[in-house]
């Protein structure tokens, strides 16, 4: 353009780039947002969805966690039982134990020795009669063992029990908590199907988002068009969409949070009733700081990935004409 | 500015819109092109701002051939080309300044430069004092002259303009012709689409002729 200097010089374009690219990533997301706002009804029937698809897991997760604490508050309790051959000596079950004190496993070694044994029984009611009448002690010698709490999770105490069985003079193994370890199995269980509602949910808040985004994408079609027209980038065009995404999904998330903490504040009285009727306290954990940004941030993720799949589809086929 | 080197386009459910043809345009000229509706005026200015990509042969605008540039660099040259639109192809629900605002606003200027530059072109085509009417508040007249002032207000150095008085009386297109004439004078290659002859005449600038998708006549008025 001879006549004409081109106006666009480049360098206080360059200066003002990151500037004005930052300026323009706030204002869009403000404006996306102020957009969603003024079609509240429609917004929130979106972040509802999403709210309570997000609630399900989490909800259930709460509920498998403070099962967990429950559980952990006896985990303490975690011993195991060690019957030996009615024919060892006490004075070789004494040998024994020295040998598993040695063991790293093990926290503490209790031997109850057969005659011990015998005198406690005694003591209970009812029992000195039948006993007196035997001639020999019907007990075994038994070896209480506490396993240090790094060796008391499920795995390492099935391992315990199997390596206690092998020795020569055990008769058999007892494990105390084997109820517990099976609740504990039951509540991996849990954990394992809670993670797979998970996905399959997030599934759906994807879908959701999507469909909202390509609902949104097909009202704007105009709006688009004429954009390309005058030179906007497919970047520019995708920004205030995936801003929309995001929105729905942290919006959604927090509607999430909100109900997760409403029915752990309304079942607080409950738990707490029934707690007492066991003599016992039991405060109901809710959603905490880290997982409210875990969900915020994958509800987020989620709406932001949502909005990306409907955009790269449906933008595409969206040219002027 | 603007070289067609054998361009053919063919549409598959319609045939040849555009055949062989060949022209050059330099830098600040102002060039009608007429022929009858179908003639291939409109394919012949969408090849120019990348609406569409020729069968055959090469478009070069602005040194650039338009067959080698990818598709993440359309919007650049679009930014070069401003486009008038017979049905001035506004957003109902924007405002004026708003609407010609979106060639800036998709650069990323900044407001305040937005601003200036907006108004500047509604001075131009005489609607400052309507910046905030929404367009079906405004004749057709007015809002021809907003479309047109969406496509000078980035100052591409070329504008195309497509059917622009197509639906005006002869006075409102005189204006619009005034416009273009005073682009022209500031140096803007301008190639505008018409079948307003007697316009045309009065004007004395270099005239396309298409018929059937060919260029049969290439009067060197200017």
């Amino acid at each position: 353009m001879a006549r004409r200097p081109p106006r666009r010089s480049r360098a206080p374009d360059l200066l003002q780039l990151p500037q004005a690219w930052l300026s323009h990533h706030v204002q869009s997301a403000f404006a996306t947002l102020g957009r969603l706002l003024r079609a509240p009804l429609a917004t929130v029937m979106t972040v509802a969805v999403i709210g309570i698809a997000l609630a399900l897991p989490a909800a259930l997760y709460v509920l498998t966690e403070n099962l967990r604490n429950l559980v952990g508050s006896w985990d303490q309790a975690a011993a195991i039982s060690l019957f030996l051959h009615r024919d060892i000596s006490d004075q070789d079950a004494a040998t024994v134990a020295g040998r598993l004190r040695e063991w790293p496993e093990f926290q503490r070694v209790q031997l109850i020795g057969a005659e011990q044994a015998l005198a406690e029984f005694r003591e209970q009611a009812g029992f000195a009669e039948a006993l007196a009448q035997l001639t020999t002690n019907p007990l075994p010698a038994v070896l209480a063992l506490f396993p240090q709490p790094a060796y008391a999770a499920p795995a390492e105490i099935l391992n315990l029990q199997e390596r206690l069985g092998q020795l020569s003079e055990v008769d058999f193994v007892r494990v105390d908590t084997e109820w517990l370890l099976r609740f504990q199995a039951i509540l991996d269980l849990a954990a394992t199907l809670v993670l797979l509602l998970a996905g399959l949910l997030a599934s759906g808040v994807l879908l959701i988002v999507g469909n909202t985004i390509r609902l949104e994408i097909q009202n704007r079609r105009g709006e688009i068009e004429i954009m390309e027209l005058v030179g906007a980038t497919a970047s520019f065009i995708r920004r205030p969409f995936l801003y929309a995404g995001a929105w729905y999904g942290l919006l959604g998330g927090l509607s999430a949070w909100f109900l997760v903490t409403l029915a752990v504040l309304g079942l607080q009285g409950p738990v707490a009733r029934l707690a007492s009727l066991y003599r016992s306290e039991f405060p109901l954990a809710g959603l905490g700081p880290l997982e409210l940004l875990t969900i915020l941030g994958g509800s987020m993720l989620l709406g932001l990935v949502g909005s990306w799949i409907a955009v790269n589809r449906h933008l595409r086929g969206v040219e002027p004409g | 500015m603007i070289r067609f080197d054998h361009v053919w386009k063919r549409y598959p459910e319609r045939g040849d819109a555009l055949s062989d043809v060949s022209f050059e345009l330099q830098a600040g000229e102002m060039v009608f092109l007429t022929g009858h509706s179908g003639a291939g005026k409109s394919t012949l200015l969408r090849l120019i701002g990348l609406l569409e990509r020729p069968s055959r042969g090469q478009v070069i605008v602005n040194g650039r051939n338009l067959a080698t540039l990818a598709r993440g660099r359309i919007p650049y040259h679009r930014r070069q080309v401003g486009m008038i639109f017979q049905d001035h192809r506004l957003l109902p629900d924007r405002s004026v300044f708003e609407n010609v605002a979106l060639p800036l606003v998709v650069t990323g200027l900044g407001h305040k430069e937005v601003g200036r530059r907006v108004r500047a072109a509604l001075d131009q085509v005489g609607l400052l004092k309507r910046e905030r009417a929404l367009p079906v508040a405004l004749s057709g007249g007015e809002q021809q002259r907003v479309g047109i002032a969406r496509a000078v207000v980035a100052r591409p150095p070329l504008v195309l303009a497509d059917e622009p008085t197509g639906n005006l009386d002869p006075d409102l297109s005189r204006e619009i012709f005034e416009l273009f004439e005073r682009f022209h004078q500031v140096g803007v290659t301008l190639m505008i689409a018409t079948h307003d002859l007697a316009l045309i005449h009065a004007m004395h600038h270099r005239t396309f002729t298409l018929s059937e998708g060919r260029l049969v006549n290439d009067s060197g008025d200017d």
